[in-house]
C-alpha cells in the first residue's frame, strides 16, 4: 500500500469482535457501499469469496455486512443483532459463497445493491486490522481505502479531465494522496477515485456536478464518523 | 519532519539525532501524515486503554460462552484457580489475556491491537504492567504509541493479518508490541526495546493460523495467553542485556519471508493444522457454511 497506515489502525479500531478482517473491515466496506449507493439499500446480494466463503457465518461476517449496510459503526453493540434491525428497516438480503476466485484477494466481498431505481456493484477487500480496499465500483477499478477523504467522479473519458479536476481540488486546498482512474473503453465513461488529506467544500462538489461531462460525483469523508 | 516507519534502524537513528523519546516520531507521524491533533491522539490511546480494561473486566465477570461451545468462561476459571503454577501475577496475566480475548470471540467490544484475533494480548500486558509497577497513565499511553510504531513497521514489512502471514502476523505482532511497550515503560534503552521486539518475533516465528471451523476461538484464545507470556519473557531477557543476535529488522524480514511461503491452508482458511484434526473437522461440520459455489474458468475471468 502506498499510503502509510494510521496508528489508530494499529491500536484500534475499537470494534465488535470476533475478527477485524471479518467484522470491522466488513462493516466498513458496507458503510462505504451505503455512501456509494446514496443510502441504505432495499435489496442486497452479498457474495463472500475465498477465505470469506467458508467462514463468514462463524465469524459473524454475515451480521457484520448487514450492520455496515445499515450504516452501523464498527463499535456498535447492535452488530450482533443486525438481522433483526434489517427486518425492521426493510432491507432484504441474500448471501452467496464462492470458494475459488483465485484472482481476488483472500478476503473479498461483492455487494450488489438496489435502492429505488439505483443499483450498484461494489467489490471490497478486507486487509486485516479493519483496513479495507475498495477494489471496484460498478466494474471500474477503484482502489481506495476510505480512511482518508475520498472523491469519486464518473466523467466522460476526455483529454484534460484529470488536470481539470486536480486543479479544482488544489483550489480547495486539497492535497491528493492517491489517484486511480480507469475506463471501460475509449471515449466512454471513466471513474476517477481521489483520496485526499482534507475535505472538500460543498460548493465545490456542486460545481463539479454542474459540469456537463461529469456524470456523477460522490464524496466520502472519513468513513468512521 | 518525521519518518515513515520503514525500519527500526531508521526509527532509532532518528530519535538519536533529534534527541527525542521513542514515542515522539510516532506522534509526529500521525499528526503530519494523518492530519490529527496531538490531543486527538492522546484521547484515542486513553480510550483504547479504557476499552481494553473494560474488556478484561467483562470477560472476568460476564458469561462468556460462544455459539460453537469452544469458548466457555476460560478467563474466569484461570483467574479463580486455587492452584497457582508460577506466581499470582503470571496467573492474572494469562487469565486477563484469555478474558479479553473471550469477549472478542463472543462479539463483544474490544480494541484491535493490531487485530481482533490478537485483542487479548495488549490489554493483559498493559494492565498487568501498570498493576505490578504502579506506572502513571502517561507512561502507559507513551508505551502504546511505541507499540503502534512497532506495528506500523511490521505491517509494512511482513503483514499483520492472519490471512496474509499466519498467526505469527497477528499474535506475533501483538506480542512484539507488548514486549516493546514493557521495556519502554520500565525505562529500557532503545536498543533493549527493539531487541525485545526482535526476540519476541523469533519466539513467535512460523506460527500458523489454523482456527477451528475458521472461528476466532481456538486456538486463538490460548495463543493470546502464551503471546502475553512471551512478551514478558522477551522483555525480561532483553532488559537484562541478553541479545537476540539477529537485529530486529532482519527478524521482521524473516517473518515476512515465512509468511509469504506459508501455504494458504495455514492462513486463516481453516484448511490445515488444528482445523483439520478429527475434532476440528467435527466442530466445523456443525458450524461451517457447507453450501459453496465453485467457479469455472470463464467466470474466473469475469472476476478479474
Amino acid at each position: 500500500m502506498s499510503e502509510g497506515s494510521s496508528i489508530f489502525d494499529m491500536i484500534g479500531p475499537v470494534m465488535i469482535g470476533p475478527s477485524s478482517s471479518h467484522t470491522a473491515g466488513v462493516v466498513r466496506i458496507g458503510r462505504v457501499a451505503v455512501r456509494l449507493l446514496g443510502g441504505i439499500p432495499e435489496e442486497a446480494t452479498i457474495t463472500f469469496f475465498n477465505s470469506f466463503a467458508r467462514t463468514y457465518e462463524g465469524h459473524g461476517s454475515d451480521r457484520a455486512i448487514i450492520a455496515g449496510l445499515l450504516d452501523f459503526k464498527t463499535d456498535d453493540k447492535r452488530i450482533k443483532e443486525s438481522f433483526e434491525y434489517a427486518k425492521q428497516q426493510g432491507l432484504k438480503y441474500r448471501f452467496r459463497a464462492v470458494g475459488n476466485a483465485s484472482t481476488l484477494h483472500p478476503n473479498t466481498v461483492k455487494l450488489e445493491l438496489r435502492r429505488g431505481e439505483r443499483s450498484i456493484e461494489v467489490v471490497g477487500e478486507s486487509r486485516g486490522g479493519g483496513l479495507i480496499n475498495i477494489a471496484s465500483y460498478n466494474g471500474f477499478r477503484a482502489n481506495f481505502s476510505a480512511s482518508l477523504h475520498t472523491l469519486i467522479v464518473m466523467a466522460q473519458d476526455t483529454k484534460g479531465a484529470i488536470a481539470f479536476l486536480a486543479d479544482i481540488l488544489a483550489h480547495d486546498d486539497c492535497n491528493i494522496a492517491t489517484l486511480s482512474v480507469s475506463r471501460k473503453a475509449k471515449n466512454e465513461l471513466a471513474c476517477h477515485c481521489y483520496e485526499m488529506d482534507s475535505g472538500i467544500r460543498p460548493i465545490t462538489l456542486e460545481y463539479m456536478k454542474s459540469i456537463p461531462w461529469i456524470k456523477e460525483v460522490i464524496y466520502i469523508p472519513d468513513i468512521d464518523l | 519532519m518525521t519518518i515513515q516507519f520503514d525500519s527500526f534502524q531508521e526509527w532509532a537513528q532518528f530519535c538519536q539525532k533529534q534527541a527525542c523519546k521513542l514515542y515522539e516520531p510516532v506522534l509526529r507521524y500521525e499528526i503530519e501524515l494523518r492530519n490529527r491533533t496531538e490531543e486527538e491522539i492522546w484521547a484515542h490511546m486513553r480510550k483504547a486503554y479504557q476499552v481494553m480494561c473494560e474488556a478484561i473486566e467483562t470477560g472476568l465477570t460476564e458469561d462468556m460462552r460462544s455459539r460453537s461451545g469452544m469458548i466457555d468462561n476460560g478467563g474466569k476459571k484461570v483467574y479463580n484457580s486455587p492452584i497457582t503454577v508460577l506466581s499470582p501475577e503470571f496467573q492474572k496475566l494469562v487469565a486477563r489475556a484469555v478474558a479479553a480475548k473471550e469477549v472478542n470471540s463472543c462479539m463483544g467490544r474490544i480494541v484491535a491491537a493490531p487485530t481482533a484475533g490478537a485483542s487479548g494480548i495488549m490489554p493483559a500486558v498493559l494492565h498487568t504492567l501498570q498493576e505490578i509497577h504502579r506506572l502513571p497513565e502517561q507512561v502507559i499511553l507513551e508505551s502504546m504509541l511505541v507499540a503502534a510504531g512497532i506495528a506500523l513497521i511490521i505491517e509494512k514489512k511482513a503483514g499483520i493479518a492472519g490471512a496474509v502471514g499466519g498467526c505469527q502476523a497477528e499474535t506475533g505482532t501483538a506480542a512484539a508490541m507488548g514486549a516493546g511497550a514493557i521495556v519502554y515503560a520500565l525505562g529500557g534503552s532503545t536498543e533493549q526495546i527493539f531487541n525485545a521486539v526482535g526476540i519476541t518475533i523469533q519466539c513467535m516465528l512460523g506460527l500458523v493460523c489454523d482456527p477451528i471451523a475458521g472461528l476466532v476461538e481456538m486456538p486463538c484464545v490460548v495463543r493470546n495467553a502464551s503471546a502475553a507470556a512471551i512478551a514478558y519473557s522477551s522483555a525480561q531477557l532483553s532488559i537484562a542485556g541478553m541479545s537476540g543476535v539477529v537485529p530486529v529488522d532482519e527478524c521482521v524480514m524473516a517473518m515476512g519471508e515465512v509468511g509469504q511461503s506459508m501455504e494458504s491452508r495455514y492462513k486463516e482458511t481453516a484448511q490445515g493444522g488444528l482445523a483439520t484434526t478429527p475434532t476440528g473437522l467435527a466442530i466445523a461440520q456443525k458450524v461451517l457454511v457447507q453450501d459453496i459455489e465453485i467457479l469455472d474458468d470463464e467466470e474466473q475471468q469475469e472476476n478479474q
